[in-house]
């Protein structure tokens, strides 16, 4: 089938749906792939470099539209009153659209799809299940905003982020406290932390406390039992009382930190107002706010959509671009997602789709089949437990604990050995008792000396005392002055298996505990 | 040699003994334990020679020259990777001896007990050939099974239960006629019926044990050797053997207890057997989800990227013989600065601590080498993952799905780093039977084939 990539219209939007190296691969499952002249000029991708990966220029929107059997671009089909062309007209029945969609805010493009009988598939509904994150473009687009929302922070902010002790004198590291610890606040705390700033993150949700402390972050701690995690690895919306002491960790952070980066957001909400105005103004003068909730209503009062505003010394970023920003980077990461999608989508690398209405992921994603809106999904089956929802949410399982011997158990055991004891001690005569007594104290002697073995030697053990229990020998050799040439004989080969045992059972310890060495 | 000479001797001997197993406490060490061993052999062997009058010296020199030849050979060409199976075939040799003495012990004991001491020493008699045929058929079994002669799947004979508690049955009604024979020839036939009964017991036992617990029976083979040795030692009255036939029993009690700890089962489920058969591995739960393939060249970039990898080597490494190429990935990935480590799972392998001599015998450092409870909680904080031919000592279902048949199994947590690539001949599920959620993950990567060749292909990659 044949793919086409548009040019995106958006006023700012320099992304572009497939990079070249997404386009190879489409290629590789069969589909035929053609460009808009200059698609992906503003992401550094010549016209050239989309030629070499094997699609085709075509020169306008029109006649892309016109050959094309699946249409793919960033944003949702625009209707024509933002710039020149209306490319919701363009599209015919039978189609089928690969975007963006924002399905629960635009049902009118929804249904003027299914008027015409576009098939779309929205890369912004993918189910959030594990199976489905290679899709999901949410997460990668998330990941670059967080990564350059620390950027414009950086760029906004008059001071170097790590400490230096230089010949100048001393800088403070800077101090970031992130708020939300989604993909985008994951991705914003590596990259502050890699900078070198001084980074710590809160978070609603306790279960996140890991990975913000492994992305190199300290987690902050509400002291406050509510559980925040809601569906599909978002947080839902808290208590009155926990909110108040949400907003005075808030303003006691404000105090201290030089860099707010807020990403919290509750899926069909405005996002939660987190940093009021009175709290923003307690930041010392050259602070930064970056609110990547701006597209939302921000998390931050001050905050205005799309722009960057200076309040007493306190910048805000209200960038809702900053995917765009990293043009390249989002294009591949947004090409790769489409390309898994083909490859979901045509199984046998023929180059044909299927859409698979049974496929809880296909089925999430389809907003439009045929003439038919589709959108909402019912809601997603559970599945069986290890399909464990997104990294950044799925919620730790108790682990089923190791049994484990209780002391009750352990003085019982130890009453049984001490009767059995006893007990061989009132039937057997005073020759035996005495070699039982050895025989006891041995045992003990090994249990205590065989538990201080290093797990690492326990195949010299295991050789060592095969050669010790050689010992046996004794027996044959005593025996070797019997009488009897039955018993002899019985000896002789006794002697000669033990004889083995012993040479062969030291040899290849020897052999084994030569090779363990240690780095010089 | 005076009596009293050779008693001195013989507890010299044991104090030797003891020191060298304390020597094994750790690397350095060891090999000087190893030494205190043949020490203690030396002494007792050469005070029981002086001590005792054998009809000819040189006749015994003789016998103990060929058996030490032949014990010589073998342990010098033996391959670490078979060590399980010279392990066993070992045990079966001391199980052997022990039989034999056992029955020499009978023939010439004549009139020199009576009452409660011969009624003693005829229980002694049982009970040391029993154990040692035990012990000798047992090991031949698990020979066979790590040789792969035999399959290493467990045989499930219909009422193998019934069929172990009639055997045993059986030798406690032998065991009242033989004590109860009043001649020797009288009591030659229960003992040979008793010591056919336990050769089959011991067979039957240890064939009913699947693959994936030989650590277990190896351990549990090495004891019963020891306890062998100190029956002979009773029914021998000799202070030495029962001293050493202990330390060795209860040194293979507790590897068994340490084998069975790191798999969450009871011994007595294991010897029970009839673990990893198809009945159990239907009980997990389907997996939903595809695993995500790898190549070597994109293996070896996420290697030379990482800042730590981990390395978990488990039978696979062993059957594919990789660990020399797994060492020279090791050198050439430290050389480039990345920190790596080995994280071994107490039964990885066949045996315990298989793993950490094949490393060894690859020149591994042993102190690269780490044990599951010192690395698990670095795992985190590792970029990459390196799982070689291991299976279900990294499978996460044993924390978190509570039916599943490993359930509680301490396993190494390979899914929290944050890129783990297994290498796998196939999607095959591991001895348990039990399929591993681990491959499904989004952040694993499957890298199939055989082991050496990966690893050769990753190398020459970097």
């Amino acid at each position: 089938m044949i793919i086409g990539i548009l040019k995106e219209q958006s006023d700012g939007e320099k992304r572009v749906a497939l990079a070249p190296t997404s386009v190879l691969a489409a290629c590789e499952l069969g589909f035929k792939v053609q460009v808009e002249l200059n698609a992906g000029v503003h992401a550094g991708f010549s016209n050239e470099d989309y030629i070499d990966c094997g699609a085709s220029i075509v020169n306008t929107a029109e006649e892309l539209v016109n050959s094309s059997e699946i249409v793919i671009k960033i944003r949702a089909p625009e209707d024509g009153s933002v710039s020149g062309t209306d490319e919701q007209n363009l599209l015919k029945p039978g189609q089928i659209l690969i975007s963006l969609i924002a399905p629960g805010q635009n049902p009118d493009l929804l249904s003027g799809l299914a008027n015409k009988g576009v098939t779309a598939l929205a890369m912004d509904a993918v189910p959030r299940i594990s199976r489905a994150q290679k899709l999901d473009t949410l997460s990668s687009m998330a990941n670059v905003a967080g990564y350059r929302a620390v950027v414009e922070a950086a760029n906004h902010f008059g001071r170097f982020f790590t400490g230096q002790v230089t010949a100048a004198g001393k800088v403070p590291p800077a101090k970031v406290l992130v708020i939300g610890a989604g993909v985008a606040g994951l991705a914003a705390i590596g990259a502050a932390s890699a900078m070198g700033a001084q980074v710590r993150a809160f978070d609603t949700r306790p279960e996140v406390k890991e990975q913000v402390e492994s992305m190199g972050a300290e987690f902050l701690m509400l002291e406050f039992s509510e559980e925040g995690s809601g569906e599909g690895g978002y947080a839902k919306t808290m208590s009155e009382e926990f909110i108040a002491a949400e907003m005075a960790l808030f303003a006691e952070q404000a105090r201290e930190v030089d860099i707010i980066i807020t990403t919290a957001l509750i899926p069909g909400k405005p996002a939660p107002k987190l940093i009021l105005a009175d709290t923003a103004r307690l930041m010392k003068a050259g602070s930064v706010i970056v609110d990547l909730a701006a597209e939302q209503g921000g998390n931050c009062e001050l905050t205005r959509p799309n722009e960057i505003v200076t309040d007493e010394g306190l910048t805000i970023i209200g960038l809702t671009d900053l995917p765009s920003r990293m043009a390249a980077q989002s294009s591949t990461l947004f090409g790769n997602n489409v390309v898994h999608l083909l490859s979901d989508l045509s199984p046998d690398k023929n180059g044909k789709l299927n859409i698979d209405m049974g496929d809880e992921v296909i089925r999430g994603m389809t907003v439009v089949n045929g003439h038919e809106v589709t959108w909402p999904p019912p809601a997603p089956r559970l599945s069986a437990a290890p399909t464990a929802p997104a990294p950044e949410s799925s919620p730790p399982v108790p682990p089923v604990l190791a049994r484990k011997s209780s002391a009750s158990g352990t003085l019982i055991s130890l009453a049984v050995v001490v009767a059995a004891i006893l007990g061989v001690g009132a039937v057997a005569p005073a020759s035996f008792m005495g070699h039982f007594t050895v025989f006891v104290l041995a045992i003990f002697v090994g249990w205590q000396v065989i538990w201080n073995v290093t797990p690492a030697l326990h195949t010299p053990l295991m050789s060592v005392t095969n050669a010790i229990s050689g010992i046996i020998v004794i027996g044959a050799l005593v025996q070797m002055g019997s009488s009897s040439a039955t018993v002899i004989a019985l000896a002789m080969v006794a002697l000669f298996v033990a004889s083995i045992n012993i040479f062969g059972g030291f040899w290849v310890t020897q052999r084994m505990l030569r090779m363990f060495r240690k780095e010089q | 040699m005076e009596y009293g000479m050779v008693s001195a001797a013989y507890i010299a001997a044991s104090i030797l003994f003891i020191l060298s197993l304390g020597g094994l406490s750790n690397q350095e060490s060891a090999q000087r334990g190893n030494l205190f061993g043949i020490a203690g052999m030396g002494l007792a062997i050469v005070a029981t020679i002086a001590g005792s009058t054998p009809i000819s010296l040189v006749l015994v020199l003789v016998v103990m020259a060929i058996g030490g030849t032949a014990g010589s050979v073998l342990a010098s060409r033996v391959e670490m990777t078979a060590m399980p199976q010279l392990v066993a075939i070992l045990h079966s040799f001391v199980g052997l001896a022990a039989v034999l003495v056992g029955f020499g012990s009978y023939l010439e004991a004549g009139t020199q007990f009576s009452g409660a001491e011969k009624i003693v020493h005829q229980i002694e008699i049982y009970l040391g050939v029993l154990i040692g045929a035990l012990t000798f058929s047992g090991s031949i079994a698990a020979f066979g099974k790590l040789q792969g002669i035999l399959s290493s799947k467990p045989l499930m004979i219909p009422g193998r239960h019934i069929v172990n508690i009639l055997i045993g049955l059986a030798c406690i009604w032998f065991g009242v006629e033989f004590v109860n024979a009043d001649s020797i020839s009288d009591g030659m036939t229960p003992l040979l019926f008793m010591t056919g009964l336990a050769l089959i017991f011991g067979l039957h036992m240890v064939l009913a044990i699947g693959g994936a617990d030989m650590p277990v029976v190896i351990s549990m083979l090495n004891s019963y050797s020891g306890w062998a040795a100190a029956a002979t030692g009773f029914m021998l009255a000799n202070d030495l053997l029962i001293v050493t036939g202990a330390l060795v029993g209860s040194s293979g009690a507790i590897l068994s207890f340490i084998m069975c700890r790191a798999m969450n089962r009871r011994f007595i489920s294991v010897i029970l057997g009839g673990f990893g058969t198809p009945a159990s591995s239907s009980s997990g739960p389907a997996i939903e989800g595809e695993a995500t393939p790898i190549s070597s060249s994109e293996s070896a970039q996420l290697l030379s990227d990482a800042k730590s990898a981990v390395i978990v080597p488990g039978y696979g490494m062993a059957v594919a013989h990789a660990q020399q190429a797994v060492s020279e990935l090791v050198n050439k990935l430290r050389d480039s600065g990345v920190e790596v480590r080995f994280a071994i799972h107490p039964v990885a392998g066949r045996m315990p601590g298989h793993m950490n001599v094949l490393l060894a015998e690859a020149r591994v450092s042993y102190d690269i080498v780490l044990e599951m409870d010192e690395i698990n909680a670095d795992l985190p904080e590792t970029d990459v993952v390196l799982v070689i031919g291991a299976n279900d000592i990294v499978n996460p279902a044993a924390q978190e799905v509570p039916d599943s048949p490993i359930a509680g199994m301490p396993v190494l947590e390979v899914w929290k780093s944050k890129t783990c690539i297994v290498l796998k001949r196939s999607m095959a599920t591991g001895y348990a039977g039990v399929d591993n959620p681990l491959f499904y993950r989004e952040n694993t990567r499957m890298l199939f084939g055989d082991a050496k060749d990966s690893i050769s292909a990753v190398l020459a990659e970097l």
